[in-house]
C-alpha cells in the first residue's frame, strides 16, 4: 500500500516538531478532511536555515510533510516555493493516487508560511 | 516480530479444529450433495447435520437455514427478494443508519428500483430505539432491517423490543447478525425476526460461506436462479467443506465461557486506554456492547496514523477514519452516533477473539501509550 520511503519518513520524521520564534508560521488543512499541517520557518539571508512541521493526518500526511521540509531546508525562498507536489511524491518513491493530496497540501503550507515570512517583513 | 491480530471483527483465525472437521469433504467425500450415490449421499448428510447445528444455535427448525457465500449475499438476498416479492403491498422499507455497508448500497440501489427508504437515527450509543421504529412505519413499510451487533460501536440493538413493534405492524423483520452470531443470544422463538443473516467467518470459521434464517410462512423468493438446491431458495451446488467448517465452528463457538473470557479481556482493554488524556469510548459498556469489540477516539491524532504506528509494532487495528488508504469519508457509523469529522477521523477499532491473550492486551497498552504520545507531539492540536 505505502512504499518502504513513505514508511520511514512516518516512522521516524526527521522535521517533526516545532521552531521556539520561529520567524514564520503557517499552517493549512481542515480536520475536516482530515489533514492539518503547521510548518515553521527560521530564515537568514533569504535562505531557510530551519524548518519544521506538526502534522494531524494519516501516515501519507506525516511523510509528506516531513520530505517536503527536507527538500525545502537549504533552499532559498523562490527555490523553495517552486517545490511541487510531484517533488514530494518523487521523493517519497511513490504515493497512493488517493492520498496524492497529502503531497500538494504540504505545498500549500509552507507556500503559506513563506507569505507569512514576506509579510512580516514588509 | 511477535505480531497480535486486534481485527476479529475484520475476520478472524480458522480454528484448527475447523480445518480438521473440513478436510475428509475436500478430498475423500467430496460428493454433490444433489448426486443420487453414495458420494452424493455423503454431501448430503453432512450438508444436514451442519443445518440441524446451525438451526439448533438460534432455535429455529433445519429448514428454515438457507446456506449462502456469506453475510453480504444474506443481506442483499433479504432485502432485495423481500423487496421484490412484497412490492402488491408497498414499497417502503425502514433501516438504521448505522447498518453495514452491503445493506446501504442494497438500499441505494433499491431506491433506484422505485422503493423508499427511511434510514433511522441512532442514539449517541447506537440504539436504535423502538418508539422511532414505531413511528416510522406506516401502511407502506414492507421490511425493517436492524443490525445486531453493530461492527464499529460494538452496540448491541435489542431485538426482542424492535422485532415486537414489527411484528405489531405486520412488517418483516430482518436482522443482520455477522458481527454478533454466538457472542449474545439469538432465539427466533422468542424474538420475533423473521430473517437473520449469519456468516462463519466472524467466528473462526471458514471465509465465503453464511446462512440466511427464513421464518417458516415469509414471502419471499428466490433471488439467484438454478437448481433445486436449498430448498429451491437458492440455487448453486453447496460448498460442503465450507458448509461443515461452519457447523464446527458455531458447535465450539455456542459456550458461554468464551463470551465470558473475550468481555473480561476487553474490559481490561477499555480501562487501559481509558487512563490515557482524552480519550473518548465510543459506544455503549457492559453487556449491551459485542463482547470482543472496542472503539476509541483519541484527541488530536488521526486513526490511520495510530493504526500505522500499531502496524509497525506488529498489531493489527482497523480505524473508523477518513483517512484509510481506499477512502477519504469518515465512517457514517461514528458520525451517526454523533461524532465530529475530527473525531471520526481520530477513531481506532480493537477488536479481539477467544485467542486472543492477556499478555497481548498488555503489550497492546503499553505501544498505545507510546504511540499515542509520538502522535501527539506532532500535532498541531496537541499542547502538552
Amino acid at each position: 500500500m505505502y512504499s518502504e520511503k513513505v514508511l520511514k519518513h512516518f516512522k521516524n520524521p526527521k522535521f517533526a516538531g516545532e521552531i521556539k520564534n520561529p520567524d514564520a508560521v503557517g499552517q493549512v488543512g481542515n480536520p475536516r478532511c482530515g489533514d492539518v499541517m503547521k510548518i515553521f520557518l527560521k530564515v537568514k539571508d533569504n535562505i531557510i536555515k530551519d524548518i519544521k512541521f506538526k502534522t494531524f493526518g494519516c501516515i501519507a500526511a506525516i511523510a509528506a510533510s516531513d520530505m517536503m521540509c527536507e527538500l525545502a531546508k537549504g533552499k532559498t525562498i523562490d527555490k523553495a516555493l517552486k517545490i511541487k507536489a510531484d517533488d514530494i511524491v518523487k521523493g517519497l518513491g511513490k504515493m497512493p493516487v488517493i492520498k496524492y493530496h497529502c503531497s500538494i497540501l504540504g505545498t500549500q503550507a509552507l507556500k503559506k508560511a513563506i507569505e507569512n515570512y514576506q509579510r512580516s517583513k514588509k | 516480530m511477535k505480531r497480535i491480530y486486534l481485527d476479529n471483527g475484520a475476520t478472524t483465525m480458522l480454528d484448527p479444529k475447523v480445518i480438521e472437521a473440513m478436510l475428509p469433504y475436500f478430498t475423500a467425500k467430496y460428493g454433490n450433495a444433489s448426486s443420487a450415490h453414495s458420494f452424493g449421499e455423503e454431501a448430503s448428510e453432512a450438508l444436514e447435520k451442519s443445518r440441524a447445528v446451525i438451526a439448533k444455535s438460534i432455535n429455529a427448525n433445519p429448514d428454515e437455514i438457507i446456506f449462502t457465500s456469506g453475510g453480504t449475499e444474506s443481506n442483499n438476498f433479504a432485502l432485495k427478494s423481500i423487496a421484490f416479492t412484497n412490492k402488491n403491498k408497498g414499497n417502503h422499507i425502514i433501516v438504521s443508519k448505522v447498518e453495514h455497508k452491503c445493506i446501504m448500497k442494497a438500499c441505494k440501489w433499491l431506491e433506484q428500483q422505485g422503493f423508499n427508504i427511511t434510514y433511522l437515527g441512532v442514539d449517541k450509543e447506537g440504539f436504535v430505539n423502538p418508539d422511532d421504529l414505531e413511528k416510522a412505519i406506516t401502511d407502506k413499510t414492507i421490511l425493517v432491517s436492524i443490525i445486531h451487533g453493530n461492527n464499529e460501536t460494538g452496540t448491541i440493538n435489542d431485538l426482542k423490543k424492535l422485532g415486537d413493534v414489527c411484528k405489531k405492524h405486520s412488517v418483516y423483520f430482518h436482522t443482520d447478525a455477522c458481527q454478533s452470531y454466538t457472542k449474545t443470544e439469538i432465539n427466533v422463538k422468542n424474538q420475533d425476526i423473521d430473517l437473520i443473516t449469519l456468516n462463519a467467518h466472524k467466528i473462526h470459521g471458514p471465509k465465503g460461506i453464511g446462512a440466511l434464517y427464513i421464518r417458516k410462512g415469509t414471502s419471499i423468493k428466490p433471488w439467484q436462479h438454478g437448481g433445486d438446491h436449498e430448498f429451491g431458495m437458492r440455487a448453486g451446488t453447496e460448498d460442503i467443506p465450507g458448509i461443515v467448517g461452519f457447523a464446527e465452528a458455531v458447535k465450539i463457538a455456542m459456550n458461554k465461557k468464551h463470551i465470558a473470557y473475550m468481555a473480561n479481556l476487553r474490559d481490561i482493554l477499555i480501562k487501559g486506554v481509558l487512563e490515557i488524556p482524552e480519550v473518548k469510548l465510543n459506544g455503549p459498556i457492559g453487556a449491551k456492547r459485542l463482547c470482543n469489540s472496542a472503539n476509541f477516539t483519541f484527541k488530536g491524532i488521526e486513526g490511520e496514523a495510530i493504526g500505522g504506528y500499531l502496524n509497525n509494532k506488529g498489531i493489527a487495528s482497523s480505524t473508523g477514519s477518513a483517512c484509510s488508504a481506499r477512502t477519504l469519508e469518515p465512517s457514517y457509523v461514528l458520525m451517526a452516533i454523533g461524532l465530529s469529522h475530527e473525531q471520526a477521523n481520530s477513531s481506532l477499532r480493537l477488536t479481539l477473539s477467544r485467542f486472543t491473550t492477556k499478555e497481548e492486551i498488555d503489550y497492546t497498552l503499553k505501544v498505545l501509550l507510546e504511540v499515542v504520545k509520538s502522535l501527539r507531539k506532532i500535532s498541531p492540536f496537541w499542547e502538552e
